[in-house]
């Protein structure tokens, strides 16, 4: 079971719950941050790193003395990563999104594939949990495709050990946020009860319900704000699998590093609660009732 | 026949000259002998996500002019505009298009070395 913990605005929570999931989870599971424009889960579960490598993807390389500034190129481009001025080709490898279509459609083949950097994968274990990352190159623009070899990497290591896995994703409800949550089982939404918190939850609800996988929320710093959040998920039939309290120990805790479940035996309970609601969440099929009985 | 390009808030040379290269409404293309003008709308560079600047350079290359004239231009549009053999005249921005053209004709433009804007 793959469960993405996401969230529409940033700053509530999904490293906090994503890491104590992680930590108190009983069988084989790896900590996976997919955030590669900010990765922070290493702070939290203090990984020994194993191995890394640098992630590349495709981009056009021109040998201009075959070119013959046709523009089939420029004008098959939706990036303009391909420019042909004249008796000038440009390329400008940092816009491109790797479809390789260039290369295709160029009639002399005066076009062939360079490598982009896109960021370094590393991997590694907490204890008991294993560890995958992702982490940006600095100036590179896009994230999906890093994170898509990172989840390649996910599923090898996955194919390995078996077992499940907790996904840190970026905040937000554009390319990266849905990227990271559509090959998920389940996906938890972690707010606030503050108006940011609710309006950015609303924007998260509505792009992650096409996807039509199982949905709940977690709702971080209960007792701020008002109660619009709980009557958002009752009229939307969205179960709110647990409450983290507004509290200023858990704050003290993660500025510090620290994995709240290990806290208190109060927090430790509320994850394992969390993790049960999530594993009766992804098998629709088992009605709650039963699964509790 | 010299025809340079000046980006553009409106059609005219009454206009002020958009501050923007890449995300310009429109370039008034002025042929400098006879002041006749042409427009060109810049609306499909407007909407792109990235790129709008080197879609604007391959739109005043076509058009077949020597020199621009504008506010701002980012290094990819630069690149591009030179390679299209283009000079740019930057910092015209609160002019109109009429002033900027006279202030070219009157050799008060500096043709710029590089980019006046990052890159984004």
């Amino acid at each position: 079971m793959i469960v993405a913990v996401a969230s529409g605005k940033g700053g509530t929570g999904k490293t906090t719950v994503a890491a104590s999931l992680a930590t108190i989870w009983d069988g084989p599971v790896l900590g996976v941050d997919l955030d590669v424009e900010e990765p922070n889960l290493n702070l939290f579960l203090h990984p020994v790193i194993a191995g890394s490598e640098m992630a590349h993807m495709t981009v056009p390389m021109v040998e201009e003395a075959k070119c013959t500034y046709c523009g089939a190129c420029s004008e098959l481009c939706q990036f303009k990563a391909v420019s042909v001025f004249n008796q000038v080709i440009l390329i400008f490898p940092e816009m491109c999104h790797g479809c390789g279509g260039c290369m295709a459609i160029c009639p002399e083949k005066a076009i062939s594939p360079g490598q982009r950097e896109l960021g370094e994968i590393s991997w590694g274990r907490a204890g008991d949990v294993g560890f995958l990352s992702g982490r940006l190159r600095i100036g590179e623009a896009m994230s999906p495709p890093l994170m898509r070899r990172v989840k390649a990497r996910l599923d090898q290591m996955l194919a390995v050990t078996g077992g499940d896995a907790i996904i840190d994703a970026p905040p937000g409800v554009s390319c990266p946020a849905v990227n990271a949550v559509m090959d998920s089982d389940v996906i938890l939404l972690v707010t606030e009860p503050t108006p940011f918190g609710v309006y950015d939850f609303k924007l998260a609800w509505e792009a992650f319900t096409p996807l039509g996988k199982p949905m709940g929320a977690v709702i971080n710093r209960a007792g701020l704000g008002n109660d619009a959040i709980y009557r958002f998920c009752r009229e939307k039939g969205l179960p709110i699998l647990a409450e983290i309290p507004y509290d200023r120990a858990i704050a003290e805790a993660y500025s510090r590093g620290r994995v709240i479940a290990a806290l208190s035996p109060g927090l430790e309970a509320t994850f394992v609660t969390l993790r049960d609601e999530i594993r009766d969440l992804a098998k629709p099929s088992r009605s709650r009732e039963a699964a509790h009985a | 026949m010299t025809m340079i390009a000046v980006t553009s808030e409106g059609p005219s040379l009454d206009d002020l000259v958009d501050p923007r290269f890449g995300r310009a409404a429109g370039f008034v293309v002025v042929d400098l002998e006879t002041m006749d003008i042409q427009y060109i709308d810049n609306g499909q560079s407007q909407v792109m996500a990235q790129g709008a600047g080197i879609q604007a350079a391959e739109l005043v290359a076509r058009a077949g002019v020597s020199c621009l004239l504008t506010g701002y231009v980012g290094p990819k549009a630069f690149k591009a505009l030179s390679a299209a053999g283009i000079k740019v005249g930057q910092n015209l921005e609160g002019l109109t298009v009429r002033d900027a053209v006279e202030r070219f004709k009157s050799n008060q433009v500096e043709i710029a070395a590089a980019a006046n804007r990052p890159g984004r």
